[in-house]
């Protein structure tokens, strides 16, 4: 299991209805490509994120396929519409079946 | 006749390729930017040269201003400064216990935020109990193997330079102030010398690029003034945060040298008197370069 792992989201407060605003998110994880060898020259396995997905009140926003070229700690930065208020969830995939989630609660005013 | 001929094609095709390269310009830096993080803390990039540089320098300047605007970007915002997650994981071995004693660095030094406020500007220091000048990292080795009776880390390997990255977060924005007299002064001396000392095959000091051709370009690499106020520094290149004396290190490899190594006296000197270069500059770890 990847150790270190750690997700983090920069997201608005508050919005009007309608607005569309940028949403940052970062998780720690090696990334490790499965492509590299050890020191014994044997092969290291893959361990990475392979999926990602932002959902506005249970509707998808981003739902995003993840491959081994993806560099450590990945960043996405995306922009959504926010009709009314309510909640942000975040989810990251590992390759060892965890599961890293995280939610940003947004007020529409 | 037709090898004059054949000269003078082989001519019109060298400068052919020359007037190429010449149009490819190198990635645009803005020279002029002015850095301001989290759109609240103003980072001081220019400032009036220290008096003891003597005229070698009008101005000095934090390598920032020499990075692509991309780069720049990178550091402008905490969350996207991606040196902050190292600063994370430092912030969790603060105040984790660790040797014989069962202590942590929060067991004598609570919160990092006060506590550490300004540290980062004032080293490497005299000690005066040791009798020698420190390094930050010599004096979190001394911290670990004689109050928590922990093993010492290795200066350049991540679990140093992460805490020195926690450290030096807290007096960003502090101008850099080493002091060079008294008893420090030996060592900053012994610094000096080695700045100015050709090594290696290509016979370069520190000088040669760093003084005498910051903002010129050296093949693909555009060359700042090697100042370290902005140490630890998050590489594009290796994905870590990277130790000012593996920079050195890294340097002197460059000029086809045998290197001092890391933790050595020679380095050590050499830190404190390229940290005094940059008295005047905020500090500004962890930062973000290419």
């Amino acid at each position: 299991m990847a150790s270190g792992v750690k997700p983090r989201v920069k997201a608005p407060k508050t919005a009007s209805a309608g607005e569309v605003v940028t949403i940052k998110t970062l998780i720690s994880h090696p990334m490790e490509s499965g492509q590299r060898k050890d020191g014994n020259g044997n092969p290291i396995p893959r361990s990475i994120i392979n999926r990602f997905t932002c959902e506005f009140n249970g509707e998808s926003v981003v739902d995003i396929a993840m491959e081994p070229a993806i560099s450590t700690n990945p960043y996405f930065e995306f922009d959504a519409k926010v009709p009314e208020s309510g909640e942000f969830k975040f989810t990251w995939y590992d390759d060892d079946g965890s599961v890293y989630e995280d939610t940003s609660a947004v007020t529409v005013s | 006749m037709t090898r004059t001929k054949l000269t003078r094609t082989r001519l019109g095709a060298t400068l052919g390729l020359l007037g190429g390269l010449a149009v490819a310009a190198p990635l645009a830096a803005d020279e002029n930017a002015d850095l301001v993080i989290n759109g609240d803390l103003k980072i001081t990039v220019r400032a009036e040269a220290p008096a003891h540089l003597d005229g070698a320098l009008s101005e000095i300047t934090s390598g920032w201003i020499y990075r692509s605007d991309e780069t720049q970007q990178l550091e402008m915002d905490d969350f996207d400064n991606p040196g902050m997650i190292f600063v994370d994981q430092a912030m969790d071995v603060w105040g984790t216990p660790d040797g014989t004693e069962g202590k942590s660095c929060a067991s004598c030094h609570d919160d990092p935020a006060q506590s550490m406020a300004g540290v980062r500007a004032v080293y490497p220091k005299w000690n005066e109990e040791a009798g020698e000048v420190r390094t930050l990292a010599m004096q979190i080795n001394a911290c670990r193997e004689s109050r928590m009776g922990a093993e010492k880390w290795d200066i350049v390997k991540s679990d140093m330079v992460n805490m020195e990255a926690l450290i030096a977060v807290q007096s960003r924005g502090i101008p850099v102030n080493v002091a060079i007299d008294g008893p420090a002064r030996e060592t900053w001396e012994k610094g000096k010398e080695i700045y100015y000392t050709r090594y290696g095959q290509l016979e370069l000091a520190c000088a040669n690029c760093h003084e005498d051709n910051y903002g010129n370009y050296i093949r693909a690499d555009h060359l700042s003034q090697g100042q370290i106020n902005a140490f630890p520094a998050y590489r594009l290149k290796n994905a870590k945060l990277n130790a000012v004396q593996d920079r050195f290190k890294g340097c002197v490899r460059d000029t086809r040298a045998e290197t001092f190594k890391p933790g050595s006296p020679e380095f050590n000197a050499l830190e404190l008197y390229v940290a005094s270069r940059g008295n005047g500059l905020s500090v500004e770890g962890p930062s973000v370069r290419n």
